[in-house]
């Protein structure tokens, strides 16, 4: 059994007018030098695969057919043995 | 005119697009659950506005994967008429009928306001009983209209007449300002590449009778009719 850590974020070329909003809150909170703020989605789940390259195909697979939305997201994911 | 209206869980506008094709313009219309297998007889299918699936994940993500989706797409390609509004916007992008993506509104507020848009091409099944340039008023209600494709995309679809409807001001004019949601382009409605399948932020249904007060959504229906 795997499971997976995945984070979903907004691609760098289209505008996220939410981590835009994060932002400007943290800069009127006084936090100084914060920049590219991105807000994302982070999904866990754990996969029954004998071994991790299978465990990555299948989450990569489960990402570009529903967990991600190609046109404007972009994905990362880790596996820890369990 | 035979009409099918998809019910989704969750959808909230099945209702208003079957009130008015049905008792407005007295058409032959079916609801048609999402779990249903066949399209067969209608000349028309409406994608209504609501919040399939609870918007889980990303709107229309997972409405996307219903049964009747599959039939839609056959139902597409063979030539059939799709009219996806607001939440059926959504679900048209996510299955891929139409190009682009839907996101968050740029100031993240829910709005729910009469919004101006202009006719772009009248030479299509949803538009052609409009003049082009045509400027009429239309409410919206969403959170998630603010439209985006990558240039190419976007150079494509201008080049193809693939904008139907741009948010404007009331005389017209395509301005930052008339754009509610942050969508490029001031994109309000877009169809596919043979102009059969037409997504649109903005609810025609419900604006269709003088009954309510403003009656200009009925020209697209009248379009649907006429051709």
């Amino acid at each position: 059994m795997y499971k997976a850590k995945i984070y979903i974020a907004p691609k760098k070329s289209v505008l996220d007018p939410q981590g835009r909003a994060v932002q400007h809150a943290l800069e009127s909170l006084g936090f100084q030098g914060v920049d590219d703020v991105r807000v994302g989605k982070f999904v866990e789940l754990k996969v029954d695969s004998p071994d991790n390259t299978t465990a990555a195909a299948r989450v990569k697979e489960m990402c570009e057919k529903l967990l991600v939305n190609g046109v404007v997201e972009e994905y990362t994911f880790e596996l820890l043995r369990e | 005119m035979k009409f099918g209206v998809v019910v989704f869980p969750g959808s909230n506008c099945d209702h208003d697009c079957y009130h008015v094709l049905k008792h407005v313009f007295n058409q032959p219309t079916e609801f048609v659950w999402h779990k249903d297998t066949s399209l067969k007889g209608f000349d028309c299918v409406v994608l209504p506005g609501g919040f399939s699936y609870g918007d889980y994940l990303r709107c229309g993500a997972i409405a996307k994967f219903s049964p009747i989706i599959r039939e839609v797409r056959g139902f597409a390609a063979s030539g059939g008429k799709v009219l996806g509004i607001c939440n059926g916007f959504q679900i048209l992008v996510e299955a891929g009928l139409l190009p682009g993506a839907l996101r968050r509104n740029q100031d993240l507020r829910f709005l729910c306001k009469n919004i101006h848009l202009r006719v772009e091409n009248n030479e299509t099944p949803f538009t052609r009983k409009l003049p082009k340039g045509k400027v009429l008023k239309i409410p919206i209600a969403h959170a998630e209209g603010n439209y985006y494709a990558d240039e190419k995309t976007l150079r494509e679809m201008e080049d193809n007449g693939q904008i139907l409807f741009r948010y404007a001001t009331e005389e017209g004019e395509i301005s930052e300002l008339a754009n509610p949601n942050g969508s490029l382009h001031n994109i309000a409605g877009i169809a596919n590449k043979e102009k059969n399948v037409l997504g649109m932020m903005p609810h025609p249904e419900r604006c269709a009778e003088s009954l309510l007060g403003n009656a200009d959504g009925r020209v697209i229906f009248e379009s649907i009719l006429s051709s």
